[in-house]
């Protein structure tokens, strides 16, 4: 059945299009999880000369994973795994995970996957997304690859919506392409916070993250930072200081121009 | 000792030791074709020629001993004739004699080189008696042309000391029941009799004891203070004498038979294509799960072997994360592997063999089936990982002691357990992410020894806004070189806000090389 004969019935029986549009009526926030349930598909969109978009990628899927309601039959204390799936090329890029400087909770968990193609990571990712003992998986791709295309990342988002286990994609040095994830960022570097003692040193970790696709709520730019283990979402500051993109109705389709605008400079 | 005597208490222990004392000669007659009567020598190549391992009647007689020099031999007896010995296979045929020594006793255990223990406690009724079961003994060894020395007494010390010095079938009463008196019995037996080694006896020598009697009249006191500093039981005789008599225990270890799993098909037909091999292999895995669920045990590593029509035998081996014996996984890692076999004029025969296997429970199936909707265990997810992806490709980061930031983190598998180690010190700031390889950079500095200012790295300029260091490491000299410079570690934030993990590699004037270079190491969250 192609589109043009698929009657518009379907869609409104299938699904319930007005609280589907309340919903994706609800801005972004940070623990958002404890009421819909985790983004089950994000893509976080970085350059590869810092390490913003892994450290970006951690803090949501922490943030989710601290918020996820834990279920009746799941045990009080999840001790589950999680899955890190590198490609060599983004391994080289912006270097492995180091267990010193990894979060306190995540030290113990992690498990690395080094894989020397592209084809091969989507098949680590797709496996880690199937598996039930693992919290939630992190890839990290360089690049637009071929194989990641949009069935591929369809695939993906099916395995974890299936099996329930968030996958968090970092995309370095990447176009924005066609892809199904459910929420995708973009991530770049903000200065850090002011320390407490010592003025001259690098603070705590803030990152400018900007929601550019989302299927659930509207696109948005925040920044992104972590305070006593807890993600918090500032507004984003303007080039004087004053909070920008003040108005609740946001251009949803800002992220499409935006690519569009990106490719013409390019161009 | 009365009350140990009713019906009630265990009866007394009972060790029989068998030396094959001519086992390397016997072992080599036994795979010529015919017997050859002339003096002959087994060799083993030594950093100074050959030397003599072992001898048969004859070169005994011509003069040759074992450990001799085959040079020093051949000047008593120029037509010796010699062959090269095979240490490993003679360990190989006694550990199949302790197997096959079983048939008299619950447990055997071997004596290096060339001796076997066997358990006959409470056996020797079965046999008649114990003097009968040294016949028989005899009997079964001389049937597989070994010779041999055997012996029955309450310890394996005292058995093994009659077997080398005792006369023929010495068979020693028990202390407790026979009220025998053990030392009186043993003390004509030499030194050499405690099983120490040469140096030792060379000193008992020395100091003019040359039996076992001979020990106990110099006192206890006198041996204690001599060999005070040797812990080892061979080491010592008053340990071995101690071993001899009774006084302390003497741990063996016993031989346990193993088998492992073996399943096979052989096929009325070659088979030449794949959707045949993955039925067969489904079969052999079926097979082979119903192997290990009687053993109540799990493969670690499978090996399938798949002989050809004409003779090519080809074998894919299969490594798991965890024990396992599910027939559909171990058929789905199979199948990547199987891709690249060359069937040629068709297989005939498959044989599956799990070579390391470790216990597994059995484990409720329905539970297991609804889990199976709702993912895969963490075994099956890395086992398939690991099986796509090569061996080294799935694995977890580990602390490591040391204070260089790249060799303080250790790559493992990922279900190996984790040793244990010092935490991390909190003030320790760390980057999230470390390159592989610390990478290179031009920095302009004020001063050499102060902070940097500013930076190239691939290719970019990144001007440091934010600076906290130096952390000092110190080289480890007690792993490195002399000429190892220090690292001082700066954390620093560019004016975009990219944070980064920097070192400079020496100091000015240090001695140890031209001015310092720096480096990039890690990636700050």
């Amino acid at each position: 059945m192609n589109r043009s004969t698929m009657p518009l019935e379907t869609l409104s029986q299938n699904c319930d299009v007005a609280a589907l549009a309340a919903r994706r009526s609800i801005r972004w926030q940070p623990g958002l999880a404890a009421q819909s349930g985790p983004v089950w598909h994000s893509e976080v969109f970085a350059s590869a000369n810092h390490a913003g978009g892994a450290a970006a990628a951690l803090a949501l899927a922490l943030d989710d994973w601290r918020h996820t309601p834990r279920g009746e039959a799941r045990e009080t204390q999840d001790c589950r795994a999680i899955l890190w799936v590198q490609t060599r090329e983004a391994a080289r890029l912006t270097g492995r995970p180091y267990r010193a400087g990894l979060p306190e909770e995540l030290r113990h968990r992690v498990i690395h996957v080094l894989a020397e193609k592209p084809e091969d990571a989507l098949f680590a990712l797709e496996e880690g997304v199937r598996c039930r003992e693992i919290a939630f998986v992190i890839g990290e791709v360089s690049g637009n690859p071929r194989a990641l295309d949009f069935t591929a990342s369809r695939r993906l988002t099916l395995a974890a919506e299936r099996h329930g286990v968030p996958l968090y994609l970092v995309r370095l040095e990447a176009a924005r392409d066609l892809s199904s994830a459910r929420m995708r960022w973009e991530v770049g570097c903000a200065p850090s916070a002011a320390p407490v003692w010592n003025a001259q040193a690098p603070g705590a970790p803030v990152w400018q993250a900007e929601l550019f696709r989302a299927r659930a709520h509207p696109p948005g730019a925040w920044l992104l930072g972590e305070e006593g283990g807890r993600l918090c979402a500032g507004r984003k500051r303007g080039p004087d200081g004053e909070g920008e993109d003040e108005s609740p109705h946001y251009n949803w389709t800002g992220g499409l121009q935006q690519r569009r605008r990106s490719r013409a400079a390019r161009r | 000792m009365s009350g140990r005597q009713g019906p009630s208490s265990p009866p007394p222990r009972r060790i029989l030791s068998i030396w094959l004392g001519a086992l390397a000669m016997d072992r080599w007659h036994s795979a010529q074709e015919q017997v050859e009567d002339g003096p002959l020598v087994l060799i083993a190549d030594t950093a100074h020629g050959p030397r003599i391992e072992a001898a048969n009647a004859a070169g005994r007689a011509a003069g040759a001993r074992a450990g001799m020099m085959l040079a020093d031999a051949r000047t008593l007896c120029p037509a010796i004739r010699t062959a090269p010995s095979d240490p490993a296979g003679d360990r190989a045929l006694l550990e199949k004699l302790a197997e096959w020594a079983i048939r008299w006793g619950p447990w055997s255990a071997l004596d290096p080189p060339d001796g076997l223990l066997v358990d006959v406690t409470a056996v020797a009724h079965l046999f008649g008696g114990e003097p009968q079961l040294l016949e028989d003994v005899a009997a079964a060894f001389a049937r597989r042309h070994l010779t041999i020395r055997a012996a029955i007494a309450p310890t394996a010390g005292a058995a093994w000391a009659l077997a080398h010095f005792g006369v023929q079938r010495s068979i020693l009463a028990s202390a407790e029941r026979d009220q025998a008196d053990m030392p009186a019995l043993l003390a004509e037996l030499p030194v050499a009799a405690l099983r120490l080694d040469s140096d030792v006896l060379t000193v008992l020598r020395r100091l003019g004891l040359k039996r076992l009697g001979e020990l106990t009249t110099i006192g206890r006191d006198a041996l204690q203070r001599r060999f005070r500093n040797r812990r080892s039981p061979a080491a010592n005789p008053l340990v071995r004498l101690d071993q001899l008599l009774g006084r302390v225990p003497e741990p063996l270890l016993p031989v346990v038979p193993q088998q492992m799993p073996l399943v096979q098909r052989r096929l009325l037909e070659p088979i030449r294509h794949r959707p045949l091999l993955d039925r067969v292999l489904e079969d052999l895995g079926e097979d082979m799960a119903r192997a290990l669920e009687g053993r109540a045990q799990g493969a670690r590593r499978l090996e399938l072997g798949m002989w050809r029509v004409d003779g090519e035998v080809m074998v894919r081996r299969l490594e798991l994360a965890a024990a396992t014996r599910d027939p559909a996984h171990i058929c789905r890692l199979f199948a990547a592997r199987l891709n690249d076999v060359d069937a040629g004029f068709g297989i005939e025969m498959l044989r599956l063999r799990a070579s390391w296997a470790e216990p597994l429970a059995l484990g409720q199936q329905d539970l297991e089936a609804a889990a199976e909707q709702h993912g895969t265990s963490l075994a099956a997810c890395i086992d398939r990982l690991s099986v796509r992806l090569g061996e080294g490709a799935v694995t977890r980061p580990v602390l490591h002691p040391s204070h260089i930031p790249e060799r303080a983190q250790r790559w493992q598998p990922p279900l190996a357990a984790q040793a244990p180690a010092q935490a991390e010190l909190a003030f320790h700031q760390r980057p999230l992410k470390l390159l592989d390889r610390p990478e290179r950079i031009a920095v302009l500095y004020a001063t050499p020894d102060g902070y940097p200012q500013r930076f190239r790295w691939r290719g970019g300029v990144h001007d440091v806004a934010r600076v906290e260091g130096p952390e000092r490491i110190a080289p480890e000299w007690w792993r490195e070189r002399g000429a190892a410079r220090l690292r001082d570690y700066y954390r620093i934030e560019d004016r975009e806000g990219r944070r980064y993990w920097i070192y400079r590699q020496g100091l000015v004037g240090d001695g140890r090389g031209g001015l310092p270079d720096w480096y990039l190491q890690g990636l700050c969250a």
